[in-house]
């Protein structure tokens, strides 16, 4: 392996981070644990932009900007899914998913 | 060369903190030590963001993930407390977990397969001002984009808040 980080190193490193993320969303019970894995695929996916803004096209800061947006979205986003747990805790007294399963009954 | 080597060092000291910090968040079942594991996640991708010279990015992952993200799940594992926090993030059955560890593995591997062929090539010098070139993109091209992401943000808040409280209630 060389001793230069490129292009590639970033982009295994943010699959290695998205993959983590995608375990932990389907193996938690824990509603708020999922939405913590959501926030480290969103992690890895801003990885990505940056990455490709570095290695790609260094001139014009397009993927930064996308970064940027993306995280303005992860916000929104914490912030609703925060409302709707806390939501659901005050109705049903629990935030594990596969305790909400009253539509199937 | 040096300069080289020793930013070759940090990625792999960087990529190595976030990756068994991340690991830590999915792999406990203490929703609290999860959550402190996701600050020093989210500090690791600052820290690689540092690297790849997007400064003001890392300032804004600092700012928003490791400080109100990081607030805002400490703030919901309080107001969702019941019992001891022991096992207060357990996992699903055997089976679940294993399905999880095959798609995340599988994907991984592809992946990494699939960046592995990407061929590096010589990166040339950067804007030196990342913020002055950001703040020309968000005003100039991606200024629509900027201002419907404002709305966004608003609408989200407003619609958190009445979500979390109920419509009626005053």
């Amino acid at each position: 392996m060389s001793m230069s980080v490129g292009l590639s190193h970033y982009l295994i490193l943010a699959a290695l981070l998205f993959a983590v993320g995608l375990y932990g969303f389907l193996a938690k019970r824990n509603a708020i644990a999922m939405l913590m894995s959501v926030e480290l695929m969103l992690n890895a996916v801003n990885l990505n932009f940056v990455a490709f803004n570095r290695f790609a096209s260094p001139e014009v800061l397009a993927g930064q900007m996308m970064a940027v947006f993306a995280i303005a979205v992860a916000a929104a986003e914490v912030a609703v899914g925060f409302a709707l747990i806390f939501r659901i805790y005050r109705d049903r007294f629990t935030v594990h998913i596969d305790e909400l399963d009253r539509m199937k009954k | 060369m040096h300069e080289s080597a020793a930013s070759a060092f940090l990625f792999y000291l960087l990529a190595a903190v976030t990756l068994i910090a991340a690991l830590g968040v999915v792999l406990g079942t203490n929703l609290v030590h999860s959550a402190l594991s996701l600050t020093v996640a989210f500090f690791g991708v600052a820290g690689l963001y540092l690297l790849l010279y997007a400064d003001f990015l890392a300032a804004v992952q600092i700012l928003v993930y490791a400080g109100t993200v990081a607030i805002v799940i400490a703030l919901g594992i309080m107001l969702t407390r019941r019992e001891s926090m022991e096992n207060s993030n357990p996992n699903r059955s055997i089976r679940a977990r294993a399905a999880g560890a095959f798609v995340a593995l599988g994907f991984a591997a592809a992946i990494a397969y699939a960046a592995s062929t990407i061929v590096g090539k010589p990166v040339a010098a950067l804007t030196e001002d990342t913020v002055s070139a950001l703040a020309e993109l968000m005003l100039g091209p991606y200024a629509l984009a900027f201002e419907t992401v404002a709305v966004l943000l608003l609408a989200a808040l407003l619609g958190a808040i009445v979500l979390a409280k109920g419509a009626d209630e005053v």
